[in-house]
């Protein structure tokens, strides 16, 4: 069988949108201690107040922590900082698990492991912005479609986290390819497809033990034709474009009615009134949680005018789009991207599978770019995901081709920076300055090269892959003893 | 199979005068994919749509056009192995979508040619990226038949098919045991039922007569695989049906099998050797999409290489009508790990003509061979060098598609001109 099915199944099931740039340097805190992050009217108890009823907005805290990390210094390579810096005969000095030097005449600590990167190339570990690995892991068996509750248009009560199955062999491939932090959503057949994570890509026995500490929540919305094919079917709403914004709009009212109601509960108790604490709601809860400002939108939307109607119902609601993930209509509305603080998440080459992804041009990404919008590689796709470098190859020559003056270090915020930003974890991760975590790969050439392969993967400075070592090498449980365990 | 020579193919003008047309591709890095290895800095002569001369040294006939390809490389076009190409513009949409037919009570003679659409946009965005050959397959639908498919090339011309009859294509992995009716066994069984039909067929069929399983015009369209004449290409991945499908192929020889996709071929790589069955394999395809590919390896490549099977490289992970332009940076990914270079350009180009038996005529630059010729601004496995020139039987074709046509009208997101009326 001709298996496109394979593609098609995970644009029905997962297609995804997520945050925006300009809000991506608002990092919650940059702590490591898995608190909530917690601000406003939605905080967990600290005024010590235990009547008032809040809302946890953590209940399913990160449990990651590091592995253990020695001081390495990474000598003569050329390095892409991931935010438009290009050093050649390049170092970089890890300490305890943060950057602590980038420049050309780091000396080596006494206790420093030294690695000698000379003909390599060093750069921030890759950021993937749209996954479905784990909710739609391999094998992808029955068993395992569980990306997308197509149960109702509206479901932004469900998340992704509570569906991500840990053992997917996926996490350790993308790791061969040097993804260091991946955020994996519901899929686009509802409106509201439910929570996305912001995951670390380390092996572990829960999804607990991947969830970037204090990364924002998401929220996975869908334009066009997923939803309206799914209900539509189905005889509901919506079946149209129309029915599509009909039904994001009355969850919207819906949603400010509620947030209203908390927040005025939240004053009146804090003033000592007597007050009633509504009734939780957990779809509201996340609508809420976008209105305040603390969940960011992913909207998977591909066309241009699509765009532009969400682009005005975010002003008639006060929210703010964070990312359009496809966009495969972004080049004819990069100017509104721009003006309007929305980041675009692209492929660099595919379309065709359905009318909405009929107008793709392999200069999408670099005229999004070219035209001072943030824009970015996403993958979508299991396989995808391994060779983002390769995707961003691609988009950058294609434009560069247009006319278009792109460097090479400019252009790796594309798979870096930029999908950090609009994950609202900028201040952690996503380019190589120094305080931020240790999350480096080390690549055999230039990663602009179809022949470049990661050679060593560091995640929080930890060595966590290593291309020439099979014992830096993570088998999940599933390939464990079957014929592929061990391959990559 | 039939075969469709084109006039240009046959050294004769297909229009205007009978002057012979000469062009020279000269100055870049020549692959022959023949024993004449690599020519740096080489000369590719085409007289009449066939490639007359290749060398270092070639002499340049006066008169003849010269494209001078500026020290890039030159090369035979790609030779797609697997695609769905002018069947699909739109795959979601069952109106712009013929690979397969999910309500049909015929399978083996459903034959692609019919629908095929040389007019396809897609023809054109795969032809600037470099292919030039291609088969075409369909899809299977609710039969372990998908049907009959076809070979041609992408210059967009109505005579652009030039064989149909080509091949066949069966399902024999875990979706076709599903089609069979949930279980390998009933697959098998089925398949072994079809070829009796078609062994028996016309004497069974007659005076209205039912068949074990394949009508009649069915069990018709199969008497040509079972002979050996025309190749069935069966879709398996678990090794265990590899080996099934090995056997099958020795208990009804002179049967001729390709495998396509493969995903466990080579933990029996030996056999297929042994058995000089092809391969039809996409190189990128590493994870365990089912319980039929746990052995998926970005290493599989390499080893059916060592092993000594023949091997051609796919997209089907990505698709066969959109993205089969990405052929060359799949084979680069073979490159990454561990095929030899000239092994993997091979593998798209004169490995796939040969499996499709036509590879006298297409995948190399020899003198004889059809002047399917690409001119490329870098090595064509890098994901940063695309085609600059690509020739199809001689002719040079536009370098523009209706994707390229939208980037030219959208290039320039300030310009006050009205997008509508920009072209």
């Amino acid at each position: 069988m001709i298996s496109d099915m394979t593609r098609w199944a995970a644009i029905l099931a997962a297609t995804v949108a997520l945050a925006s740039c300009d809000r991506g340097g608002e990092t919650p805190s940059g702590s490591d201690d898995g608190d909530a992050a917690a601000t406003g009217s939605t905080n967990t108890d600290e005024s010590g107040d235990s009547d008032i009823v809040r809302i946890n907005l953590d209940p399913y805290p990160s449990t990651y922590a590091p592995l253990p990390s020695g001081t390495t210094l990474i000598t003569n390579a050329t390095i892409f900082d991931g935010v438009g810096g290009r050093i050649e005969n390049g170092s970089v000095l890890i300490v305890d698990g943060r950057i602590s030097a980038i420049g050309t005449d780091i000396e080596a600590p006494e206790d420093a492991t030294v690695i000698d990167a000379s003909g390599r190339f060093v750069t921030p570990g890759v950021i993937d912005i749209h996954s479905h690995l784990g909710v739609y892991p391999s094998p992808s068996v029955s068993a395992h479609s569980d990306g997308n509750e197509l149960t109702q248009p509206n479901t932004a009560e469900v998340w992704a986290e509570h569906s991500v199955w840990p053992q997917d062999p996926g996490f350790a491939r993308a790791l061969a390819g040097g993804v260091t932090t991946l955020h994996v959503l519901p899929g686009s057949g509802n409106l509201f497809g439910g929570r996305g994570v912001t995951l670390r890509n380390v092996p572990s026995r829960t999804v607990q033990g991947m969830k970037f500490p204090d990364a924002p929540y998401t929220l996975k919305m869908a334009c066009g034709e997923n939803p309206s094919r799914v209900y539509g079917n189905r005889g509901s709403s919506p079946a149209t474009d129309m029915g599509n914004m009909a039904g994001y709009r009355a969850s919207w009212i819906r949603a400010r009615d509620y947030r209203d109601s908390w927040h005025e509960y939240w004053e009146d108790a804090e003033a000592g009134e007597e007050a009633t604490p509504p009734t939780r709601d957990l779809e509201l809860d996340t609508l809420m949680g976008v209105l305040d400002g603390e969940i960011l939108v992913q909207m998977h939307c591909y066309r241009d005018d699509q765009m532009a109607q969400v682009i005005d119902m975010m002003h008639e609601f006060d929210y703010q789009v964070t990312t359009f993930h496809h966009a495969v209509e972004g080049y004819q509305v990069a100017d509104l991207l721009r003006d309007n603080d929305i980041c675009a998440a692209v492929w660099a080459d595919w379309g065709g599978f359905k009318m909405e992804a009929y107008d793709p041009i392999r200069e999408n990404l670099a005229l999004i770019h070219a035209a001072g919008a943030c824009a970015m590689i996403h993958s979508d796709d299991g396989l995808g995901i391994q060779r983002l470098n390769q995707e961003v190859a691609k988009a950058l020559s294609d434009g560069r081709r247009l006319g278009l003056d792109i460097s090479e270090e400019e252009a790796f915020a594309w798979l870096t920076s930029n999908p950090a930003r609009a994950l609202g974890i900028f201040d952690e991760t996503g380019s190589l300055e120094a305080g931020k975590r240790g999350d480096v790969v080390i690549w055999s050439a230039n990663p602009y090269s179809t022949y470049a392969v990661a050679d060593q993967v560091f995640i929080d400075g930890a060595l966590m892959y290593d291309r020439s070592d099979p014992d830096r090498q993570p088998v999940s449980d599933f390939e464990l003893g079957q014929p592929g365990e061990g391959d990559d | 199979m039939q075969r469709l020579l084109s006039l240009l193919a046959l050294g004769l003008a297909a229009t205007g005068p009978a002057l012979a047309q000469e062009i020279a591709v000269t100055n870049g890095r020549v692959i022959t994919n023949t024993d004449q290895g690599v020519i740096e800095n080489g000369t590719v002569l085409i007289r009449d749509g066939v490639v007359v001369a290749v060398g270092g040294d070639v002499a340049i006939p006066e008169g003849a056009r010269t494209v001078d390809a500026e020290g890039g490389w030159i090369t035979p076009g790609i030779f797609a192995p697997f695609t769905q190409l002018g069947l699909i513009e739109v795959a979601l949409e069952d109106s712009a979508n013929d690979a397969s037919a999910s309500e049909t009570g015929f399978s083996v003679a459903i034959d692609v040619s019919d629908a095929f659409n040389p007019r396809n946009s897609y023809i054109a965005s795969n032809r600037i990226e470099g292919l030039t050959r291609f088969a075409v397959f369909p899809s299977t639908g609710e039969e372990l038949f998908a049907g009959q498919g076809a070979l041609g090339n992408t210059s967009g011309r109505n005579d652009s098919l030039f064989e149909f009859g080509s091949f066949v294509f069966a399902d024999l992995s875990q979706s076709g045991a599903a089609t069979a009716g949930g279980s390998r066994e009933a697959a098998w069984l089925f398949l072994e039922a079809a070829f009796d039909d078609a062994r028996a067929y016309p004497g069974r069929y007659s005076g209205g007569s039912e068949g074990n399983v394949l009508s009649r015009l069915d069990a018709a369209a199969l008497v040509d695989v079972t002979r050996g004449r025309v190749p069935l290409v069966m879709s398996v991945d678990r090794a265990s049906d590899i080996l099934r499908a090995i056997r099958f192929a020795e208990e009804h020889a002179p049967v001729r099998l390709i495998i396509q996709g493969g995903a466990e071929a080579w933990m029996v790589a030996s056999e297929l050797a042994e058995a000089d069955i092809p391969v039809l394999i996409d190189p990128v395809r590493n994870l365990p999409f089912s319980f039929d590919s746990l052995g998926s390896t970005l290493e599989a490549p390499a080893r059916l290489d060592a092993a000594g099977v023949t091997v051609a490289y796919t997209t089907e992970t990505a698709d066969g009508y959109f993205n089969a332009r990405l052929l060359p940076q799949h084979a680069g990914n073979a490159v990454a790990h561990g095929v030899p270079w000239d092994d993997a350009f091979r593998a798209i180009t004169l490995t796939p003509a040969e499996v499709y038996g036509v590879g006298d005529q297409y995948g190399a630059l020899a003198p004889g061979y059809v002047a399917d010729v690409v001119v490329w601004d870098g090595d064509p496995l890098e994901v940063m060098s695309a085609p600059t020139h690509v020739f199809i039987d001689g002719q040079e074709t536009e370098m523009e598609s209706r994707q390229t046509r939208l980037a030219e009208r959208y290039r320039d997101i300030e310009d006050t001109t009205p997008f509508g009326y920009r072209h």
